[in-house]
């Protein structure tokens, strides 16, 4: 779970988390076992509609001041490790 | 125990009068209030930042708009402190998380820009648990905030920080979040008034989000008249926000007095367990409106109690994703690695807490393939059969009355041990959420330690209007000692 989650634990904290995780699964098993045929899912309070605003240019935010905030960048753009492994 | 009454500062009505007419200037309340940062912070943790300089900046700008001649609107010169999950241009806004220490938001969110168009002043960014997620602070990266009636004890959470705050009386107005509770539980537990709106009246724009279909932003207050002031100046549509209900703001302050006779209110017996102090306020609280002429009954809505369980597989569920953006490109703290995902996953590893990582954890396993249908499928119909209970409910009555909190507030590390026993502590406020409808906590009492006590109304949505009334008459029948703003 912790690697699908991208995060990196140690050995410490996946015994304690593998044993609370445990626990909150158990006690959400209420709704699990719940009879729910017949019922429909709410996902969100009130009907969500898909909103759009007319199609008129305006200023968003600017680039440098977005980029000042990232941990690396460099031409105006976000700098990562590489993404893909080596050419075969 | 040593919390004694503070020196009041006023209404927000009265103080943005007396700024208005020239009588005070801004700078001299922002002074007062900074004063008693300096005297109380030190003990009480409430701020990540006290941004003086920009505080008195904005102090001034409101001070020429009086000497020009012009309004500078319904809050001039209030001084008001934000929750440090919303967003504030060149202020540092951290969550309380160390993924995003430092960080500095290009914009600032709608909120802000009201509070600020409405003539108040910020004068810093509150502690909480990090990213909302908790119900005492413990699960801030910073250190807790603590209740300013008892320093041994935890404010609440996750808006902790706003809570304290208010109830010490350094700012007389704070805004906070909430996605479970994590307004009016505090509030409860620092015996001052908590709103969460419907969801929808209040745009979430550049509130840092955590459960996206549950997180509204809500003021606290000491009294029911400022929060009811503080709602009407930040709602109302936001065309930024794709859920911003396209309606204006509601309007609370004309009617917030016109009392509850007529009115059917129903005592949810399902939160009234025996020997419970929390509930025991909640009876006298009913008897007090039929004393002022309400029509007040018992009800049960079991469904409610489906609420807890649904919300811990929703709220994760939605966090998970949400909180995949922190992967330490684009903002926050990178932490190396040889590859893009060894990046990825030992940034999040170091920069997240554990409850944080739990709560991706357990989000991310209620959307796993194989999982999905079995809790969070199962999850979003348990909600939908609250939302029903609740439908049938408001058939016989036009609000519902229940404790905000199952007990009052309690020592550090008394549960942050234990996930589920920190999780019950939303037992109470997390059914109306998932409903998206308002509830309000209102200060009613104190236990026999001395300790505030909180009742909560329930509306329907867009029910704020008679909630706020009947918090109001709440508030005029519980004694004067059980709110604050209190000196530890």
């Amino acid at each position: 779970m912790a690697r699908l989650a991208r995060l990196a634990l140690d050995d410490d904290e996946v015994g304690r988390y593998a044993v609370q995780l445990s626990a909150i699964l158990e006690h959400v098993d209420a709704v699990r076992r719940l009879d729910t045929a017949d019922v429909p899912p709410t996902a969100h309070p009130f009907p969500v509609e898909n909103v759009l605003r007319s199609d008129i240019e305006r200023p968003s935010l600017d680039r440098d001041s977005v980029l000042s905030q990232a941990p690396v960048a460099e031409s105006g753009r976000f700098r990562v490790p590489r993404i893909m492994g080596e050419a075969p | 125990m040593t919390a004694t009454p503070a020196p009041e500062l006023g209404s927000l009505a009265a103080i943005a009068a007396c700024v208005r007419t020239g009588e005070r200037s801004a700078r001299a309340v922002l002074a007062t209030s900074l004063e008693r940062v300096r005297e109380l912070e030190g003990d009480l943790h409430c701020f990540n930042e006290v941004t003086i300089e920009a505080a008195e900046a904005d102090a001034d700008a409101v001070d020429r708009i009086v000497r020009s001649g012009l309004d500078p609107g319904p809050l001039a010169g209030v001084p008001v402190a934000l929750k440090d999950n919303l967003c504030t241009v060149g202020i540092p806004t951290t969550c309380s998380s160390k993924i995003l220490a430092g960080w500095l938001p290009p914009y600032d969110a709608t909120v802000v820009s009201r509070l600020r168009d409405a003539g108040a002043v910020a004068i810093g960014k509150t502690n909480l648990d990090e990213f909302a997620m908790g119900s005492s602070t413990e699960n801030s990266a910073f250190g807790p905030t603590r209740n300013p009636w008892d320093l041994g004890r935890v404010p609440g959470g996750s808006s902790g920080g706003s809570a304290a705050a208010v109830a010490s009386g350094i700012v007389p107005l704070a805004l906070g979040s909430d996605t479970g509770g994590s307004i009016r539980q505090p509030a409860a537990l620092c015996g001052i008034v908590g709103v969460k709106p419907t969801y929808g009246v209040v745009s979430r724009y550049g509130l840092i989000a955590f459960a996206s279909s549950l997180d509204q932003i809500g003021p606290f207050a000491t009294t029911v008249a400022d929060a009811a002031l503080a709602l009407e100046v930040i709602a109302g549509h936001d065309p930024m926000d794709s859920t911003s209900l396209d309606r204006p703001a509601p309007s609370l302050l004309a009617t917030l007095h016109d009392g509850v006779s007529g009115l059917r209110i129903g005592v949810v017996a399902d939160f009234l367990s025996e020997e419970s102090e929390c509930g025991d306020a909640v009876v006298s609280a009913a008897e007090a409106l039929a004393a002022a002429g309400a029509k007040v009954d018992e009800v049960r809505i079991p469904e409610l109690l489906l609420g807890l369980p649904a919300y811990y597989v929703i709220a994760p569920a939605e966090a998970s994703s949400n909180l995949s953006r922190y992967d330490g490109v684009r903002y926050g703290l990178r932490v190396d690695g040889p590859d893009a995902e060894t990046m990825n996953a030992r940034t999040r590893g170091e920069g997240f807490g554990p409850e944080v990582k739990r709560r991706i954890m357990m989000g991310t396993y209620a959307l796993s393939a194989g999982y999905y249908d079995a809790y969070y499928g199962q999850a979003q119909k348990a909600r939908t059969l609250v939302i029903r209970a609740f439908e049938a409910a408001y058939q016989d009555f036009d609000v519902l009355l229940t404790p905000t909190t199952p007990s009052v507030a309690f020592p550090f590390g008394s549960k942050v041990d234990d996930p589920i026993e920190m999780y019950m502590c939303d037992l109470c406020s997390i059914p109306s959420s998932l409903a998206g409808h308002p509830a309000a906590s209102v200060p009613f009492a104190l236990n026999p330690e001395g300790l505030p006590i909180g009742v909560q109304v329930l509306a329907p949505a867009l029910g704020e209007a008679v909630m706020m009334r009947v918090a109001a008459s709440l508030e005029a029948s519980a004694p004067r000692s059980a709110r604050g703003p209190v000196t530890p």
